[in-house]
């Protein structure tokens, strides 16, 4: 079972890449490079915290399209092309198919990430000739942004096990704003009375809470991010993938694919 | 010749031509758009709006506008302008989408309350903006030390300079120097050495380049008034000695009233005038200063020299 998981995993990550998606790696590092060297000329006393919100805005803006953009099409890209029943006919199931899809997709993500770090970190060391013990705090700013992708994956496949790609995108990436402003929906729910009060709160549990995975700000003034708030954002970003990936199993597993 | 190939020289001279007719075109554009783009900027003016807009990326937002308030402010500058309208909007944009931005405290405190040409002439917004960088970083002494700055310099209030330094040194790490301000205020409020006291640190506590300038320009100033007060101190003293104007600074040093020809800070000799007075050799080379200023002279824009 795990074995044909990876497998479809890897051929996953192995299509994205034939798709040229870490092409993005070049964009970003010219963005990265020509920051750091204009940052100097232009920002008066925070070339640092400007290279460390451009970079890991520019990490987690960049992850997010990849992931609405490669994970609408995971499902129906397979359906057009005739490829799904080529694999449904071996021996593999539809969740470990949708289970592998997602895996291959957080992984291209995890990849693509990693490079982008060494390029933050590189423009970092550009502006400020060396590290210092907070920059590490960078490197959680960093993991929140990868508990958001995989929050993002898991939702582009579940509106791909039912809708088409450019709906999948639109639902996507409109849950994506919302969980941006599931706080203000949370305030608005505090605020209101009665049957409004139950829907908003209930509105605010349904979506993603983005905010809270958002630590760019704190880190870029070299705050340190608590434990407690790593431990349970990592906790809440699986638990939340995980409710989105059971249900893209659900929605295919009883899909008409005739 | 293929027709591929022609096609590809074609077209690639073509790409060429275009880019560079693409960017003269621009240019012209900008020229008939002189300040578009902060206008299309304010288009929008609340900052939580824009903390709305920006997606939960206010960090980078904040870092844009403040670039943004800089720029404008060099650019209004560089005119000779009066009005500074949008500045106290865009640092109140960039303070409260990151309230930690302590540079832009720094800067609306040195340029949003000087009056005109320096400055925007704008103390109470500057004090309303340094009084909320205090409520979202109570612990940052660097921010009592500027509202007492604005409170001395620009509202001469020194009962408020006073509370600003004293609240200021009461911060856990405050640096020594805050209780010495405070003492100073107590005591010797309005006198020079009080205000060198405080550009002399506003230039060693800050890295921001216009802010060391604008210090540096005002420390030069400071010496200049001191050296115009003393050398009329002692041309009175002359006066008093022999009962005449003195006819140069040559007979002062031999009367014994100064011990040299007396030079301001770029090294010119200042002037003596037949009537008593002492003048600035040149003078628009020291903006601020108060003394030693020829009959109605009119001061062009101030220009900082460089902080480094």
């Amino acid at each position: 079972m795990s074995g044909r998981i990876v497998h479809i995993a890897s051929n996953t990550f192995r299509e994205a890449v034939r798709d040229r998606v870490l092409y993005n790696l070049i964009a970003f590092a010219l963005l990265l490079s020509g920051a750091a060297i204009l940052v100097g000329e232009i920002s008066i006393d925070i070339e640092k915290l400007v290279v460390i919100n451009l970079g890991l805005t520019a990490v987690s803006l960049f992850g997010i399209v990849i992931a609405i953009f490669i994970g609408i099409g995971l499902v129906s890209k397979e359906i057009e092309r005739r490829t799904l029943y080529t694999v449904l006919s071996r021996p593999v199931r539809r969740w470990e198919f949708i289970v592998g899809k997602f895996f291959g997709l957080a992984g291209t993500l995890l990849v693509n990430t990693f490079f982008m770090a060494i390029g933050v970190f590189a423009a970092l060391l550009y502006v400020a000739h060396r590290f210092h013990m907070p920059d590490a705090w960078i490197l959680v700013a960093l993991y929140f942004i990868v508990l958001q992708f995989l929050i993002i994956c898991a939702l582009a496949l579940l509106f791909s096990s039912f809708s088409s790609p450019l709906l999948s995108a639109v639902f996507a990436f409109s849950l994506f704003v919302i969980g941006s402003f599931a706080e203000d929906l949370r305030g608005f729910a505090g605020m209101a009375h009665g049957l409004s009060r139950w829907l908003a709160t209930g509105a605010a549990y349904l979506v993603p809470n983005f905010s809270a995975l958002n630590v760019i700000s704190s880190v870029a003034h070299e705050r340190p991010v608590a434990g407690p708030l790593i431990l349970y954002n990592t906790a809440y970003a699986l638990t939340y993938a995980a409710v989105a990936l059971c249900g893209a199993v659900l929605i295919f597993e009883h899909r008409d694919l005739k | 010749m293929t027709a591929s190939q022609r096609t590809t020289i074609v077209a690639s001279l073509l790409l060429v031509g275009c880019m560079l007719a693409s960017v003269v075109l621009l240019r012209r554009v900008d020229q008939m758009r002189t300040m578009a783009t902060l206008d299309e900027v304010l288009y929008i003016t609340s900052p939580k709006t824009l903390k709305r807009l920006s997606l939960g990326y206010e960090g980078l937002m904040a870092d844009i506008y403040w670039t943004r308030a800089v720029q404008y402010f060099g650019r209004k500058h560089h005119q000779h302008s009066k009005h500074y309208d949008l500045l106290a909007t865009l640092l109140e944009i960039s303070t409260q989408l990151d309230p930690q931005l302590l540079v832009a405290y720094q800067f609306g405190a040195t340029f949003l309350a000087p009056q005109p040409p320096n400055g925007a002439g704008m103390p109470e917004k500057a004090i309303q903006l340094i009084e909320y960088g205090i409520r979202n970083n109570p612990n940052d002494w660097h921010l009592y030390y500027e509202l007492g700055f604005i409170y001395y310099t620009d509202k001469k209030d020194y009962a408020g300079a006073l509370e600003a330094f004293e609240r200021g040194s009461r911060v856990p790490d405050a640096h020594p120097f805050m209780k010495l301000l405070a003492a100073q205020m107590a005591q010797h409020a309005g006198e020079l050495q009080t205000a060198r006291m405080l550009w002399l640190t506003t230039y060693q506590t800050t890295q921001d380049k216009q802010i060391r300038a604008n210090a540096i320009a005002h420390l030069r100033a400071l010496q200049v008034d001191e050296d115009v007060t003393n050398l009329q101190r002692a041309v009175t003293q002359y006066g008093e000695k022999t009962g005449h104007l003195p006819p140069s600074f040559s007979a002062m040093v031999a009367a014994g009233v100064v011990s040299r020809i007396p030079v301001d800070p770029d090294g010119h000799a200042y002037k003596l005038m037949p009537d008593g007075r002492i003048e600035v050799r040149m003078p628009d080379d020291f903006p601020f200063i108060e003394k030693g200023l020829p009959p109605g002279y009119t001061p062009p824009q101030p220009k900082l020299p460089p902080s480094d």
